[in-house]
């Protein structure tokens, strides 16, 4: 950013690394254009494939290490599915496997220095919450009917309540694209920026040690963070995904 | 954090403003040159350029790319991959443990026919020892019996020579005391005749030779 003032001393723009630029020439950013959006993106399921097509390539009995990550990461999403959402939710679990593996992939690879975080910004994070939302709310009303609404209507409640406790729970149930999103997005903008603003006092040659040992520190929080949210959003999804399963309380 | 999305709601208020105001900029004028500089001044004025809505409609395109094709080829060719590779090896698995069953079912039979053929091979050679006892046994008595007569033979037969012997050195010791008594008798003037020396010498010989 030229226009930027450059005039010595301390800056700190720790939020640069989240614009979005085009990839080739310095355009308009139009729907169409690659982007360093783009290239994450790109990267992030090229990395995912990687991982489960490229590592299982052996089908081995005995597998090797790319191979048992693979497993892994498909028995962990297996086993959440299966534990949470019961049996009939192993119908969805390509796309919530898909959902992990693009989470956990873009959240990792978004902390390679110079790299682009997808998952920090709401537009991407808000589709992926919302494209969970709308999913699960199909599914209920396809499976359950209106049955569906009994999510809404608690059944164990006495009657004075239930309609209080209806109001309060058609709420909960629309903030959750929402808590779903910005849980992702904020932890990944906060951690990223935490980062950057220690780099910036590393400028400084007296707090220079210190600096550096809290973005170290703060890395490795941050590689904890990005799994554990990516486990998270995963999580929910399950959740919501036993919601419309089974509405009744 | 809280404070972090606050300040995201009240910069979105004026990223809006700057995208209106960008909107019509490049509505009005056509030259792109200014389009970009406006488009460049809202990112750098939004502060937030994740509330950058001009960049909106790219995000959500690529990534809407990016999870069509992550999720085809993920659910496709890595996920039935992957499930038959667990369920073969879930297959080795179960195989490998009903052959260790099976194996250990066939070691147990095993063990069990050879205690039982040392059983058998044992109480078959008991019983030829008892038979060879037997026999050995057997023979033994016989031998001890057929000694046992020819020691008793043989002991009769001693017994008989020593009579013999004795009586002969009994009728050796009369002649003996006959002829001395005759010549003690014939040496003193004396003339005995055979029948008084003999009765004498009997008559001696009860009390000494019995």
């Amino acid at each position: 950013m030229a226009t930027e003032a450059t005039g010595g001393g301390l800056e700190f723009h720790p939020m640069d690394q989240f614009i979005v630029k085009p990839l080739f020439g310095a355009g308009e950013v139009h729907w169409y254009t690659p982007t360093n959006v783009t290239l994450w993106l790109a990267l992030t399921a090229l990395a995912a494939i990687a991982l489960l097509v490229l590592g299982t390539r052996g089908r081995a009995i005995v597998p090797n290490r790319a191979q048992s990550m693979a497993e892994m990461a498909y028995g962990l999403v297996y086993k959440m599915i299966e534990d949470i959402s019961g049996k009939d939710g192993l119908r969805y679990f390509p796309y919530v496997l898909t959902l992990f593996m693009f989470v956990v992939f873009a959240n990792l690879l978004g902390l390679l220095p110079m790299a682009f975080t997808v998952t920090s910004h709401i537009a991407v994070t808000g589709v992926l919450a919302m494209a969970v939302f709308l999913g699960v709310t199909a599914i209920g009303f396809i499976k359950n009917g209106t049955h569906f609404l009994d999510l809404f209507w608690v059944r164990s409640a006495p009657l004075a309540v239930r309609p209080i406790l209806a109001v309060i729970e058609v709420i909960s149930y629309f903030v959750r694209p929402l808590s779903l999103s910005i849980r992702l997005a904020g932890n990944m903008i906060a951690g990223h920026a935490v980062i950057k603003v220690f780099a910036g006092f590393a400028a400084i040659a007296a707090v220079a040690p210190v600096a550096i040992i809290a973005v170290v520190g703060m890395y490795a929080f941050e590689v904890l963070v990005a799994f554990v949210q990516a486990y998270v959003f995963t999580i929910l999804t399950c959740v919501y995904l036993k919601d419309a399963l089974h509405p009744s309380h | 954090m809280f404070s972090l999305l606050q300040e995201a709601a009240h910069t979105a208020v004026e990223t809006t403003e700057g995208v209106v105001v960008h909107d019509e900029a490049a509505h009005g004028a056509d030259a792109a040159t200014h389009g970009v500089d406006a488009a460049g001044h809202a990112a750098e004025a939004a502060g937030l350029p994740q509330l950058d809505i001009a960049t909106f409609g790219n995000q959500i395109f690529w990534l809407v790319v990016t999870l069509v094709v992550l999720y085809l080829v993920l659910s496709r060719i890595a996920l039935p991959r992957i499930a038959s590779v667990l369920s073969d090896r879930q297959g080795a698995v179960t195989g490998d443990l009903m052959a260790a069953e099976e194996f250990k079912q066939k070691a147990k039979e095993a063990e069990a026919a050879y205690d039982k053929a040392l059983a058998d091979a044992r109480s078959e050679a008991q019983a030829i020892v008892a038979q060879n006892r037997a026999e050995i046994q057997a023979e033994l008595d016989a031998a001890i019996a057929k000694a046992d007569a020819e020691i008793s033979a043989r002991t009769a037969e001693s017994e008989a020579r020593i009579r013999e012997i004795r009586a002969s050195a009994d009728e050796s010791a009369r002649e003996v005391a006959r002829d001395v008594t005759a010549q003690l008798v014939a040496s003193f003037g004396g003339n005995a005749d055979d029948a008084a020396v003999s009765a004498a010498v009997e008559d001696r010989m009860k009390g000494a030779v019995q």
